[in-house]
């Protein structure tokens, strides 16, 4: 990257904010690598860092004609490696930093999270310390700040000096107003200038942005003023002249003020970027507009803008700063690119629509996550975060998952969430396929965009270190927006081997709720459901045998109802206990032959209570319940 | 009367002087019309009585050129200030965009004064006209007069300007007043084309 001609030492406007930094980086410039080296500047965005880097690569230039300088923001830094990389230049590469004199690194807050790059950059870092050559960095936040930086890095980092800059007082703010105007040769007045500068601004871009919107407004065409002055001038002597002069005003002021609104929305919304189209027609027409209406659509179209921009970018990061997000007359095609960006690069899946919650039966086995799962839908995001719903296959995860999906996506709001159902799998590939096609910001993107993540059987994650790390990210990331994540996993969270501690952990932070394989009252409804569904009859007596033999899983019992129904289709006859229980080799004995089962006759009673399992209903003989309670 | 025309492009501001007979609103449009340039003023219509006494109204059209793309007239008219002229003053003061009431400063005129801004109150309400919401200034005239015959304009606001209007101490023979009255005034009233809905202040 080349150096930016214009940021030199000599037009840096050092003040009590920067003058540390200042005189760091010029000592720096003026014997590199044997003072400070590394030299670290941190501060906030728009505070003159990369003027900085720059004005200390100019110095050096000036000072030692030969001397090689190499500047480059971190993202170029990765770029390049990640290039040499692919070329397996490897070499080349480390090579090339290593005989570069002065490095500088602009943003390396980036470094985040990058343990190819950080392990790369360390490794130069530690030759050109020894072969004495000089490093200065910048980035927003101090080095100990900087999220997931190598231990050693981070040492290295510190061993020089650390000075931050931060926002200018009113006397730099007012200096750099001032070489502002020299620069430009503008046509201020110091008094305002002196006002402009008595806002406290964040950062130098802002303040150079008001002095731009300061220059825009005294030079742009307004009339009043114009036409005022020579009239103004040349009266006095004459009260009708002044008379007129004032009338003249008044009247541009007043019945002109729409277009004096007109004028100051499009000037302000040109400053802010925008194109101004519709502004401009409706001012060119002699009819005064209804310009509290026209401006309220302008500001809707550009709010609209804006709102696209936001999803487009999303989807796509490059795809911001387009410049039909900057043109409301252009809104379709700013939509249809979002439509586009969208297509291209779908939302992760949705849920199921096939698994509602109103066909997922309860039954004791599944009561707690059922319950869990209805607490979620009604708080999404603080309820239970995450709720992680575990349980052998078969038992109705995945179905409970989709429902869950099915019913936050339903919520009555104005924006409906984004919910993603996916399967660990599908996150692993997707994930894969990103880093491969070099698109893993957007596929970030798309999953922290998520109002709610549901993840079905994450114990695939396991062992893979990449994806566990990514998901952990995107947890981080998710859970700190209060957004919802429910997980499934064949086993309690605590149990899955291979996954990472602080995934684990975070995992057990919410709820766990098991499902157990179904109890006899829910294979009853299961039963019930499914010879439904198949259109069979169905009666009390046929259920009672069905749902005798225990099943490990809901599959299960679809394959019983199908073989039965099958079975009773090919012999002719109607699907009934006798076929059923011959079916079903029903010659397993009850435990207590004694015993019978009261098929149960009402509706909707607490399943627990009535759960046949649980529930003796009737004691015919002592020695049963003798028995019983001995046990 | 639509003030300000947009399909034609025009401004029409249709100004009223208001007061007691002999108190010097005839010399105000005089004194305004020796001031405009000869092609910016329409002839000035009065019509006097033989002992020189606006008999009907006095008319005078000024064309103040195009202003912003509007070309922009303003009709000055004075009504008979003596009392048995009261049709005609209700009928001058038909669709006045704003009023300037020429007091007589002369202590003996006090009555007549109140009694004339008396009359242009009534006037107004029969026209439906909220006066509160009328632009309206206050000139007291003659203020040239030796100091005993007159009363100071300390005393005049506080009998004469109720409503707290702005107001001009004048002395329209030698035109001192005239133009400040009248541009408070077209402030006023032009003020209110960008805000019709909006009170007088």
């Amino acid at each position: 990257m080349r150096l930016d001609a214009r940021l030199r030492f000599e037009n840096l406007i050092v003040g009590a904010g920067n003058r540390l930094a200042v005189a760091a980086a010029r000592a720096v410039a003026e014997s590199p690598g044997a003072v400070y080296n590394p030299l670290f500047v941190y501060g906030d965005t728009g505070l003159g860092k990369t003027h900085l880097l720059c004005a200390v690569g100019h110095l050096v230039q000036t000072l030692q004609p030969g001397a090689d300088i190499e500047y480059v923001s971190l993202d170029e830094f990765v770029e390049q490696l990640h290039a040499a990389v692919s070329a397996g230049q490897v070499d080349a590469f480390s090579r090339r930093h290593e005989r570069v004199d002065v490095l500088l690194i602009d943003d390396l807050q980036f470094l985040t999270g990058r343990r190819e790059t950080q392990a790369e950059f360390l490794r130069i870092f530690e030759r050109m310390q020894a072969g004495s050559k000089q490093v200065m960095l910048t980035s927003d936040r101090p080095p100990q700040e900087i999220a997931d930086v190598d231990e050693r890095l981070l040492g290295r980092l510190s061993g020089g000096l650390i000075v931050d800059v931060s926002a200018p007082d009113f006397e730099t703010r007012l200096a750099i107003l001032r070489a502002i105007r020299q620069e430009r040769r503008l046509t201020i007045s110091s008094v305002a200038l002196e006002e402009l500068a008595g806002f406290e601004f964040e950062n130098v871009r802002e303040l150079q942005g008001a002095l731009n919107r300061l220059v825009a407004h005294s030079t742009g065409s307004h009339p009043v003023q114009r036409a005022r002055t020579p009239a103004a001038a040349a009266a006095t002597d004459n009260p009708f002249d002044d008379f007129l002069s004032e009338i003249t005003t008044v009247v541009q002021h007043h019945v002109e003020s729409w277009q004096a609104r007109l004028r100051e929305a499009i000037q302000y919304w040109n400053g802010e970027g925008y194109r101004t189209g519709t502004l401009e027609r409706a001012l060119a027409r002699s009819e005064p507009p209804d310009v509290a209406q026209l401006l309220a659509t302008f500001t809707a179209a550009v709010e609209q803008l804006r709102e696209l921009e936001q999803s487009a970018v999303r989807e796509d990061p490059a795809l911001g700063g387009n410049s039909v997000f900057r043109d409301p007359d252009r809104a379709a095609e700013a939509e249809e690119l979002v439509a586009r960006a969208l297509a291209g690069e779908t939302p992760p899946t949705g849920p199921s629509p096939a698994f509602a919650r109103d066909t997922y039966e309860v039954g004791t086995s599944n009561q707690l996550a059922a319950h869990a799962a209805d607490a979620v839908v009604a708080e999404p995001g603080t309820k239970y975060t995450p709720l992680v719903i575990f349980g052998p296959s078969g038992v109705g995860k995945t179905h409970l998952l989709h429902a869950i999906g099915n019913a936050l996506a339903a919520a009555d709001v104005a924006v409906p969430p984004v919910v993603a159902v996916v399967h660990a799998q599908q996150f692993v590939d997707e994930l894969v396929t990103a880093i491969q096609a070099n698109t893993l910001n957007r596929w970030r993107g798309r999953y922290r965009a998520l109002d709610a993540l549901l993840i079905d059987d994450v114990q695939f994650l396991a062992g893979k270190e990449r994806t566990e790390e990514e998901f952990f990210l995107l947890f981080n990331s998710l859970a700190a927006g209060r957004k919802q994540i429910v997980i499934s996993c064949d086993r309690p969270p605590g149990e899955i081997t291979g996954l990472e501690a602080r995934l684990r952990s975070r995992l057990e932070g919410g709820l766990a709720a098991p499902i157990q394989p179904p109890d006899r009252v829910l294979r009853e409804r299961l039963y019930a459901r499914y010879l439904k569904a198949l259109g069979r009859a169905v009666d009390a007596a046929l259920l009672a045998v069905l749902a005798e033999p225990v099943v490990q899983s809901v599959r299960e019992i679809i394959g019983v109802v199908n073989r039965l129904g099958a079975l009773a289709d090919a012999r002719g006859v109607e699907l009934s206990p006798a076929l059923a229980r011959a079916e079903l080799g029903a010659a397993r004995p009850t435990p207590f032959p004694g015993v019978r089962s009261v098929p149960r006759t009402d509706g909707r009673r607490d399943a627990a209570f009535l759960d046949h399992e649980k529930v003796v209903w009737e004691w015919p003989d002592v020695s049963a319940r003798v028995l019983e309670e001995w046990r | 009367m639509s003030l300000v025309n947009y399909a034609t492009r025009e401004i029409t501001c249709k100004i009223v002087y208001y007061g007691p007979g002999r108190s010097g609103k005839t010399t105000n449009l005089h004194y305004i019309y020796s001031q405009v340039p000869s092609n910016r003023k329409g002839q000035m219509v009065s019509l006097a009585t033989q002992t020189d006494r606006t008999l009907f109204f006095d008319f005078l059209p000024i064309d103040l050129g195009v202003i912003s793309g509007f070309s922009t007239r303003f009709q000055l008219y004075t009504v008979p200030g003596q009392v048995y002229y009261q049709t005609t003053r209700k009928l001058v003061l038909h669709g006045a965009d704003g009023v300037v009431f020429v007091a007589d400063s002369q202590a003996r005129q006090l009555d007549e004064n109140m009694e004339s801004l008396q009359d242009l109150h009534a006037n107004l309400a029969d026209h439906g006209v909220d006066a509160r919401r009328l632009p309206f200034v206050m000139q007291y005239n003659k203020q040239d007069l030796p100091a005993d015959l007159i009363l100071g304009v300390p005393e005049l606001e506080e009998q004469l300007n109720f409503r707290g209007v702005p107001s001009f101490a004048a002395d329209a023979l030698h035109g001192r007043g005239v133009f400040e009255s009248l541009r408070a005034l077209s402030e006023q009233v032009l003020r209110k084309l960008s805000n019709p809905g909006g009170g007088q202040r």
